[in-house]
């Protein structure tokens, strides 16, 4: 008994298990007092994203709790000290640092460590585990001498660890197993191929049925030895050949380990004392180590459960995974190997994309027992809850690799036919009936509040496709969602409001709230419909400052800290010496930092919001312009040198490329605009990576559309060839208009032609042969907006009531915001950190 | 006997009503403190905020879009910077966070503002 006279539970271990034991122990009752022994030096972290830590991670990002945290729940931490010795008999546990701690019940959660196989020389240096964060700080600091390393294991943590040498930026990566073929526990021979493949692409060698008989090297490691009598040349070597269960203080308290290790626990997760229980990867139950999280917190439940006089066993778990491995996805579930006579497959191989899909069926071919996905594991949430639940299969069942070739996709749908105990998020035990109640009678719709609501999707985050999906099915099912509405203000979708708004002239967000809307509007709506009002009517947009997004409200970019960048526009990336020298003096007047942009224009970064009118007073005296980089607007037509200087130029790509930046300047859209010029086919200007873009031909240009860069980068496709200008402007005209008029909010060109129902093939017919019928309108609309355009700053530094808007605190406008700090970088300025 | 405890407000005269812009926001400053304050025209209603944005402590929520949510039609500001959304009336995050901001009382007599704050 404690001091409080609380029962007393002592945890031995401090990684994700033990933490997670606490977690739900807490969560259940506060009876007991929680003393925890960790030997790392750290809090429990997440060790299935270790990977991460070479991605720019932080140990503490990578913590499961804070220390407040066990302070607030009176939990006692023992950090960087092991318990050695337990005394049964008095129940009394002795540690490293001569703590000696009386227990009521006693719980191992100390995990495992890597399997180091007996080879000669691992003692070397250059030789290392992959395990914890020390490990990886070893790694890290030994991979700066190393060009060449090798990971021992080709399994699922081997190419992990693989994985982290990439990230470490080795120049070669081998990975060397001994048996025939990679991941073979989870993976059948043909997955296996087209994983192998797929890393191979991407520069890993893979050295298979490799048996390593000698570490070489003279004091540090500098090549292996393999039984055929080959060597491999590396100078540093990560083992990752297993887990072995950590037993030996177990062993050492005289309670049961099994003959190969691991500590033997029943269904209750009791050792062969009944006060001590095993949970995670040094437990053995049912001669199965489990070294997997998902099933490590179920046994953590399980305890936690029975602690409070709950009935709850442990029966096994599935062992189905889903993984990314160095971005390529691999799955197994069910019984990923079972086939013919015993069961009936079905296999897709695509060799060209490096995709392989098998599943396994019932021998009637009604139910679903398992099976494979490597390249695309899109649909492994949706199989493995049809194995788990037994559902009928349906009569075509090769739909679920091939998805459903033909009439409408009804993806999604299936998520619905689950059984409400189905688990969705087997991490923190979620059903799908906690879901869908959680919408229905909590109101939650995003999966934002569903992590809050029900912790789904918190841990490993591979259910959250799936949580996504239930939670838009069910809104449904609720007769909620209706379809693709702007927001909860209006019912209606962009391209809906755009023509209400249109054919009834409404000017403002006001009149289209209370006609078309109902509430008091919100982030989502406002900006839209001042999208919407741009792109129709073309007014001074700072005069409705309250609707628009924060960007266009002040005209300039918001930054770290709260300081605006500017950007005049420069168009075609062509500018005169006058004019670069009067940004450099509005920079050093200002205290602005300077960049090129890749837009071929300068940005300034670092500005007051209440220094922006003066700034803009300058540069328009100067001559220049709004360069709309804070509005969903036409950004930069990028444009090369061309035939004015180029040797190799065909036509004058820079007049062009200022022309149409002229041209279509100030003009909003459902998204921001880009456009390219290139002189040649060498394409200097990206063109091909524009919204829209133009490549000089010896008889004229060649036109393509609907490209993007970005995170999706998408190639820009050819609309027309070889046409003149005018007939170039004419299409672009009618190209713009189309997709201002019909594009949801928020959508790219290159977004809004894959979702156009035929494709560049309708674009066409609709841009050049008029197939609908619309482009002398859209010729005439484009018209109006161009005849519209103003310069947004000019009407703000020349307007004393609009300038007003740009004080920091209305009731002292001439003091700055004393919360703006910047710190010098390489002679200029930057944000500081938040 | 109950004792009732009143707090002693002090109401600040902070600007005029037509210093804030309709249905949206601007900055005062009361001593070292930044104040969010709304004009929330559509409803004929004034809120006041702390500016700090507690998500990534930014001074900004004055330069946010407001707007309701629910069937109550909860007003409500967004952050620029992230669109985390602030209930008005209870300064509760209201897009699944565990922040809080802090709301002060406001007055409007004939054109000019007044913030109450705590003695």
């Amino acid at each position: 008994m404690s001091q409080q006279g609380k029962p007393t539970v002592v945890v031995i271990g401090n990684g994700m298990v033990g933490y997670k034991f606490c977690e739900k122990l807490i969560a259940k009752t506060a009876a007991f007092q929680l003393v925890v022994f960790g030997e790392e030096p750290r809090r429990a972290y997440d060790r299935v994203h270790l990977s991460e830590f070479f991605n720019g991670k932080s140990a503490e990002d990578l913590s499961m709790s804070t220390e407040e945290w066990y302070a607030e729940n009176n939990i006692v931490l023992h950090l960087g000290d092991s318990v050695t010795d337990i005394n049964r008999k008095d129940k009394v546990v002795y540690s490293l640092h001569d703590v000696a701690q009386p227990y009521d019940y006693l719980v191992f959660a100390t995990g495992s460590s890597a399997f180091v196989p007996d080879v000669p020389g691992v003692e070397k240096e250059g030789v290392f585990v992959y395990r914890t964060i020390e490990d990886l700080e070893l790694m890290q600091a030994y991979a700066k001498i190393a060009r060449k390393g090798a990971v021992m294991g080709g399994g699922l943590l081997g190419l992990e660890a693989a994985k982290a040498l990439i990230d470490l930026g080795l120049e070669e990566t081998h990975v060397v197993e001994f048996a025939p073929r990679l991941m073979p526990r989870q993976v059948d021979s043909v997955g296996s191929n087209m994983l192998q493949a797929k890393l191979e692409e991407l520069g890993l060698q893979m050295h298979l049925q490799k048996s390593t008989t000698n570490i070489l090297g003279d004091g540090k490691i500098d090549g292996l030895q393999f039984a055929d009598d080959t060597l491999l040349q590396v100078d540093m070597l990560v083992i990752s050949a297993g887990i072995r269960p950590r037993d030996e203080l177990a062993k050492k308290a005289g309670l049961e380990v099994g003959p190969r290790g691991g500590i033997v626990v029943n269904d209750r997760m009791q050792t062969s004392d009944d006060h001590i229980f095993a949970i995670g990867e040094c437990a053995l139950h049912e001669g199965m180590i489990y070294g997997l999280v998902a099933p490590g917190y179920e046994m953590a439940d399980t305890v936690a459960t029975l602690l409070c006089q709950g009935e709850k066993l442990f029966t096994g778990y599935d062992m189905s995974t889903k993984l990314k491995l160095i971005g390529v996805d691999v799955a197994s579930f069910g019984d990923p190997f079972v086939s013919e006579p015993d069961a009936r497959t079905i296999a897709f191989e695509d060799k060209n994309k490096g995709i392989y899909k098998r599943i396994n069926l019932s021998t009637d071919g009604k139910y679903l027992l398992g099976g494979v996905l490597v390249g695309d594991a899109a649909a492994y949430n949706i199989l493995l809850q049809t194995v788990n639940n037994k559902l009928t299969l349906p009569p075509n069942p090769e739909d679920l690799i091939l998805g459903s070739r033909g009439g409408e996709g009804d993806t999604g749908a299936g998520v619905m036919s689950l059984p409400d105990e189905a688990l969705i998020c087997s991490c923190e035990s979620v059903t799908k009936g906690d879901i869908c109640s959680a919408v229905t009678e909590d109101g939650v719709s995003s999966l934002e509040g569903m992590k809050k609501c029900t912790k789904a999707a918190t841990c490993c985050g591979g259910c959250a496709p799936l949580v996504k999906d239930l939670i838009s099915e069910t809104l449904k099912a609720n007769g909620a969602y209706v379809k693709n509405n702007v927001c909860e203000h209006f019912d209606f979708s962009r391209q809906e409001l755009f023509d209400l708004l249109k054919l009834n002239n409404i000017r403002t967000y006001d009149e289209a709230l209370d006609t078309f809307g109902k509430g008091d509007g919100c982030e989502s709506c406002k900006p839209t419909i001042a999208s919407i009002l741009a792109s129709l009517w073309n007014d001074v947009i700072a005069k409705q400052s309250t609707i628009q997004d924060s960007n266009d409200r002040y005209l300039a970019n918001i930054q770290k800290g709260g300081t605006y960048s500017v950007v005049p526009r420069i168009p075609g990336g062509e500018i005169t010496p006058e004019k670069l020298i009067v940004i450099g003096q509005v920079a050093q007047k200002y205290g602005l930092y300077t960049k090129i942009t890749g837009g071929q224009r300068i940005d300034l970064f670092g500005a007051h919001v209440s220094d922006l009118p003066d700034i803009w007073e300058e540069l328009i005296d100067a001559g220049f312009e709004s360069g709309h980089a804070y509005g969903k607007a036409l950004r930069t037509v990028k444009s090369c040198v061309g035939s004015t200087w180029c040797r190799f130029g065909l036509q004058d790509s820079v007049s062009f490329a200022i022309e149409v930046e002229d041209r279509y300047k100030g003009i909003r859209a459902p998204h921001k605009l880009k456009g390219g010029v290139s002189g040649c086919i060498r394409e200097c200007a990206e063109a091909q990576s524009k919204d829209f873009g133009i490549i000089a031909t010896e008889k004229g240009y060649n036109l393509y559309v609907c490209g993007n860069g970005g995170s999706k980068p998408q190639h820009a496709q050819l609309l027309a060839t070889d046409i003149d200008k005018d007939t170039c402007i004419k299409y672009l005209d009618r190209f713009l208009m189309f997709y201002i008029n019909t594009a949801d909010a928020l959508t790219r060109t290159a977004t809004w032609l894959n979702k156009l129902d035929g494709g560049m093939a309708y674009l066409k017919n609709v841009i050049i042969n008029d197939s609908l019928g619309i482009c002398e309108q859209l010729e005439q609309e484009m018209q109006s907006l161009i005849k519209n355009y103003h310069c947004e700053w000019k009407e703000v530094v020349q307007n004393p009531e609009l300038r007003k808007g740009f004080a920091h605190f209305v009731n002292a406008p001439r003091e700055k915001d004393p919360q703006v700090k910047l710190a010098p970088m390489r002679g200029q300025v930057k944000a500081m950190e938040w | 006997m109950e004792v009732a405890v009143l707090t002693s407000v002090e109401w600040v005269l902070v600007c005029k009503t037509y210093d804030v812009p309709q249905n949206g926001g601007a900055c005062v400053k009361h001593h070292d403190e930044q104040i969010a304050i709304y004009n929330f025209s559509r409803r004929g209603e004034w809120y006041a905020t702390q500016n700090l944005c507690p998500h990534k402590q930014q001074m900004v929520l004055s330069r946010g879009m407001i707007g309701s949510t629910g069937d109550t039609c909860e007003p409500k500001v967004a952050c620029p910077f992230h669109k985390k959304t602030f209930s008005l009336l209870s300064g509760e995050c209201l897009s699944g966070d565990d922040y809080q901001i802090k709301t002060y009382p406001v007055q409007v007599v004939g054109d000019e503002v007044f913030i109450g704050f705590e003695k």
